[in-house]
């Protein structure tokens, strides 16, 4: 089976054999663009299906059966849904602000989708600071959240931005924190060069027990950022009906939505590639054949795999724990979190310069 | 692609979510009535502004996030190299840390991290 990388490359030298330049520049970029569109409305559609799912298999009920088989194009109906609902701006709000956060959390998402290796050198841009640029341009969705929140002139509205503002920012410091401890490990802030590093073995097995808390801290804080349960003050229905989106309807509504799930997907992926070996297959010591019969699954597979996994992570943790008061939420982060993430740097720079780790 | 698929990125997201709101835009058939523009708050009318003062609390969490923010942007740059260094890196972030916590304690006594 020809890897990723490999229709690209062909795709590649074909366009070039066939047009000039200039042409074959705008043909990929046309196909870059129909393809990460493409991504996103998947990832939407499968992630919202997969979350009622895994709700409804973690409450002991059917979840959505209807639409297609086993209730599968349930999400693609709720889309039509969507389209025929009508765009409501309220008469109080400030229009242009409120027409103008949708557009900024979609373009931070799909942003973020820069650098992610999906296969073995897939990437759109293998940027040199890859994991910078990640956790630079993911702080700038707050910026959408506190302008939605603003602009709708509700008071749900806006107490869910502010909470949201607090707690995105907070959390912000433990996983960049969690993440400079793989890039002391690995040496290299270059997302290709890190999943290169862990050829021989991922991170999280490698790093020893650091590895293991740094991966725990990561997922706490990427859970709070991406204000998904038990973090989601932001859009608590309980006390805040839906939080900063409470005035938005229709497509705009929507869009908030997939950017959110889209988001989930993107800090998934980084942790996968971070801490799990992204597109690597697992290898362990000395198991010549199993190594052998890993290597066979592609490393599209493995990517997808375990981003999926730690989506399903994280759309466990939504069933399982009750939601946090935001003084507990920012003691969490605070007197906890951000502690126990630095100390754990210092112990991985001294096991880094030791050479502990495997 | 290089830097070029920044562009490819920003102009898909913005087309994506253009398209889509126009779309919804001309299959629906909008009215307006006075009632359908107020704020929702679960059927009682909104009283008072809503732009007020808020808690300070959360401006409180801004300014400290700020400090460990610029401190976070300083480790990038070290965290490369501190392989490379050896021990000398792990001595200067342990300085670099202590000061920084002094800082961190110093807003903890205030009580800057408590919530009012």
């Amino acid at each position: 089976m020809p890897s990723f990388y490999e229709i690209a490359d062909q795709l590649h030298s074909w366009l070039n054999a066939n047009f000039n330049p200039t042409w074959v520049l705008i043909i990929e970029m046309v196909l870059a663009g129909v393809a990460v569109i493409g991504l996103f409305a998947v990832l939407g559609l499968v992630l919202v299906i997969m979350e009622r799912k895994v709700s409804a298999w973690m409450q002991i009920r059917l979840g959505p059966n209807r639409v297609g088989p086993k209730g599968m194009l349930q999400s693609l109906a709720d889309t039509v849904k969507l389209i025929v609902k009508e765009g409501m701006t309220p008469s109080g709000a400030d229009k242009f602000l409120f027409n103008l956060a949708p557009y900024i959390a979609m373009i931070v998402a799909m942003l973020l989708l820069a650098p992610i290796a999906f296969a073995g050198n897939f990437q759109l841009w293998d940027i040199n600071v890859g994991v910078l640029y990640v956790s630079a341009i993911s702080s700038l969705s707050v910026i959408s959240v506190l302008m939605a929140g603003w602009a709708s002139n509700n008071k749900c509205s806006l107490l869910g931005a502010m909470r949201s503002g607090a707690q995105i920012v907070s959390y912000e410091l433990t996983a960049g924190l969690s993440v400079l401890a793989i890039v002391v490990l690995a040496g290299d802030l270059k997302i290709s060069a890190i999943v290169a590093s862990q050829s021989d073995g991922w991170w999280i097995f490698k790093g020893h027990i650091p590895a293991i808390i740094a991966f725990v801290t990561f997922i706490i804080a990427v859970t709070a950022e991406t204000n998904r349960a038990p973090f989601d003050l932001a859009e608590a229905e309980s006390e805040l009906t839906a939080g900063f989106h409470t005035e938005y309807s229709g497509m705009k509504f929507a869009l908030f939505f997939l950017a959110e799930y889209v988001n989930v997907f993107i800090v998934c992926a980084l942790g996968a590639t971070l801490f799990l070996g992204g597109p690597m297959p697992l290898h362990i010591g000395n198991w010549e054949g199993f190594n052998h019969a890993m290597d066979y699954v592609p490393s599209s597979l493995w990517f997808f795999g375990k981003t999926f996994f730690l989506i399903f992570l994280i759309m466990w943790f939504r069933w399982t724990f009750p939601r946090l008061r935001i003084d507990q939420l920012l003691n969490l982060e605070w007197k906890y979190l951000l502690p126990i993430s630095m100390i754990n740097l210092l112990i991985v720079t001294a096991m880094a310069i030791l050479k502990w780790h495997f | 692609m290089g830097a070029s698929s920044l562009i490819v990125l920003i102009i898909a997201a913005v087309a994506f979510s253009g398209i889509a709101i126009l779309i919804s835009k001309l299959v629906l058939k909008a009215s307006t009535n006075k009632q359908k523009g107020e704020p929702y708050e679960c059927g009682i009318p909104t009283t008072g502004k809503t732009w007020v003062q808020l808690n300070v609390g959360y401006y409180l969490f801004a300014l400290i996030f700020l400090i460990f923010d610029v401190e976070l942007v300083f480790l990038y740059p070290w965290a490369v190299v501190a392989k490379k260094l050896g021990w000398i890196a792990l001595i200067e972030i342990v300085i670099f840390f202590f000061i920084l916590f002094t800082g961190f304690l110093y807003a903890h006594k205030k009580g800057a991290l408590k919530w009012m």
